[in-house]
């Protein structure tokens, strides 16, 4: 074993999101085979049991994202996995966990779109469905890792997010990320922290399921536990029935809002480097930003002033850590693998102060180091 | 007698808001009395629901509630039921629910037979949005969406849910209240995917608009179109023609799915100690 810690081992990205909601304590998988998702589905299918797990091939994407909301009521760390269009037709039930606040996450191995597009090719497209794909007004949070070993990381820190503030996770690879290899070195488990639902510290004769006790999130009781209450994708007032009283309903999705909103801080995650000399950012997420740090090691030995702002965290966006920049920065290059999607946020955190420039791709090749460079080349 | 059942109801949530004359209230009232027989634990107890009227039913009761989205109410029990096999589930749908919307969802659960208790309040309307055709609407029947008459056929959800392999199946109506608790009483004790039809009537967008007459006439109608099954065996197709029969109307063995689960747990267990 020692071996194995010492020279890491050759992990495959989906293979690296499977054993991270292992770590992180996940013992349910509901899904529905699609690709390039499908190795999270067929590894959990053999792990899952083997710690006590259940893992279920359900007939359809719909079924897949209600028994993980289910199965999260009744106690289990759950998640699915799916793609573009199987993200589609969960976004109704992802709807009910945001309204219902019942913790899961929602892994979507980026593939191009729309419709069935290129199953086998990598895109950044879902980034707005991530965001605003089920109806209303929601929240939400969303995680685009840029390695193997990251995805391991962010697959723990989305379970964390999601059992502390109640809200599905979705976690945003794409295809490169999904299917690359890569060597990497897990931490042992007493390095990972792994963080559990508050759970009610009152008797069910004072029990109210949805009364905030301060932090936004109230706590929450497993089906079966002793605790009956009742769960609807209705609006509801703290006892957990319907209300469509108009101050009842602003008072819910405000809390519903606030309650990430009070802890951005925390949920949200950036990389930066070499941005305190920097002239031009490159703002990149997810496969994109390997590029992206690339093209930067070759400008800055051309001696361009060049840095790399990486957002982990998509949703809620960090416009208040990017605004730190613009004082600095001229221009900001936004590549992405697709025809424009995360650059409208960085238009609206720069509000016109710097330019704001977009790389885009979307015929299912990814975005060369070269191409980047060339970018920034042109805009100096 | 609804004192005897008080206790299964969150009692500050009535009235209800169902129309008068509505069945569903028959029908929840049988199933919570099945529920008393039976002794089950009401912390150990789940009603889940779909959405119209029928699935309003969670929010009155006294039990682990919940009130999914429309047609799902299967899979999310299929969910819990995994994750905790110990609990007793009640997932109570309506006929568009339960078979148009969720038709996936039900064919899949019982060939699963995963032990579930699918009770399905069949008007055949949906009611909550004002009377459209549903896929129990018999054929040549008016709806708000067939204003000349349905060209559907229906489904016959007996026979539905006996080809799709549930280990359970029967049918009472509103008026045939005794029988109905004692079906939904059968269908839990049966450890697999049970599915009791229970027939309602709505006065209000079905019956108005088909010329069936007030709730009276229509539960009258009910009382004279069932034939048990029974009495069904020594009568003739002829005089079988437009009626329906109820009673336990299918009953076969068949591996429960969390259990056959338990033992891939099992298995998987002892792959990793080799």
């Amino acid at each position: 074993m020692t071996e194995v810690r010492e020279f890491g081992r050759l992990m495959q990205g989906n293979e690296a999101c499977a054993e991270g909601a292992l770590a992180a304590g996940a013992r349910f998988f509901a899904g529905y085979p699609i690709t390039p998702s499908t190795e999270i589905a067929e590894i959990l299918a053999e792990k899952l049991p083997q710690v006590g797990g259940k893992f279920i091939q359900m007939e359809d994407e719909i079924g897949g994202m209600a028994a993980v909301i289910g199965a999260s009521l009744a106690g289990l760390k759950s998640l699915t996995a799916t793609s573009g269009p199987g993200f589609s037709l969960k976004q109704e039930n992802i709807g009910f966990a945001a309204m219902a606040e019942i913790p899961c996450v929602i892994v979507n191995v980026q593939r191009g779109g729309p419709s069935t597009g290129v199953p086998t090719a990598p895109a950044q497209g879902d980034v707005m469905q991530a965001r605003w794909g089920t109806h209303g007004d929601h929240p939400v949070i969303a995680l685009a890792p840029v390695s193997v070993k990251e995805t391991y990381e962010l697959t723990i820190k989305a379970f964390n997010f999601a059992e502390k503030f109640r809200v599905p996770v979705i976690l945003l690879l794409d295809e490169i990320i999904g299917h690359m290899r890569e060597r990497v070195q897990l931490p042992s488990p007493s390095e990972i922290e792994v963080i559990d639902r508050k759970k009610p510290t009152v008797g069910p004769d004072k029990y109210y399921p949805y009364q905030d006790d301060g932090t936004g999130v109230p706590p929450m009781a497993n089906f079966g536990d002793g605790y009956r209450y009742h769960v609807t994708g209705l609006v509801h007032d703290e006892t957990g029935f319907p209300s469509n009283k108009p101050e009842m309903v602003k008072k819910v999705l405000d809390r519903l809002h606030n309650k990430l909103a009070k802890h951005a801080h925390e949920i949200i995650m950036v990389e930066e480097s070499n941005l305190e000399d920097a002239e031009i950012m490159i703002f990149a997420y997810g496969s994109v930003a390997r590029s992206a740090n690339r093209a930067i090691r070759n400008l800055r030995e051309q001696g361009v002033k060049v840095g790399l702002f990486r957002p982990k965290t998509i949703w809620p966006f960090p416009g208040e850590q990017l605004r730190k920049h613009l004082d600095n920065v001229k221009t900001i290059v936004v590549p992405e693998l697709n025809m424009g999607q995360l650059v409208g946020e960085v238009e609206r955190a720069a509000a016109g102060t710097v330019s704001v420039i977009p790389l885009n791709r979307y015929d299912g090749e990814l975005i060369t180091p070269a191409e980047i460079v060339a970018k920034v080349r042109e805009v100096l | 007698m609804f004192a005897q059942i008080e206790e299964y109801f969150r009692l500050e949530k009535m009235p209800h808001i169902w129309c008068p004359g509505c069945g569903h209230g028959i029908i929840l009232g049988a199933m919570v009395r099945a529920i008393k027989e039976l002794g089950y634990d009401q912390d150990k107890t789940v009603v889940v629901s779909g959405i119209g009227c029928s699935s309003r039913a969670s929010g009155y009761l006294d039990f682990n509630t919940l009130h999914t989205t429309h047609g799902r109410a299967l899979a999310f029990a299929t969910g819990i039921k995994l994750a905790r096999p110990e609990l007793n589930i009640f997932v109570v749908m309506g006929d568009g629910d339960c078979t148009a919307i969720g038709g996936n969802h039900f064919i899949h659960a019982a060939r699963r037979n995963i032990d579930l208790n699918a009770i399905i309040f069949n008007n055949n309307i949906y009611g909550m949005t004002g009377g459209q055709y549903s896929p129990t609407t018999p054929y040549d029947k008016k709806a708000t969406t067939a204003p000349y008459g349905t060209i559907e056929r229906s489904f016959d959800l007996v026979e539905l849910a006996k080809a799709s392999g549930a280990t359970f199946v029967g049918r009472a109506t509103a008026y045939h209240t005794k029988l109905l608790t004692q079906l939904i009483v059968q269908g839990a004790k049966n450890k697999g995917f049970s599915v009791i039809e229970a027939i309602s009537q709505c006065p209000t967008s079905y019956g108005r608009r088909n010329k069936m007459g007030d709730p009276v006439e229509m539960i009258k109608w009910q009382k004279e179109h069932a034939v048990n099954v029974k009495a069904a065996k020594n009568m003739t197709e002829e005089q079988l023609a437009g009626k329906f029969k109820i009673g336990v109307l299918h009953q076969s063995e068949a591996p429960e799915y969390t259990a056959m689960y338990d033992e891939i747990i099992a298995r998987a267990q002892q792959k990793v100690k080799k």
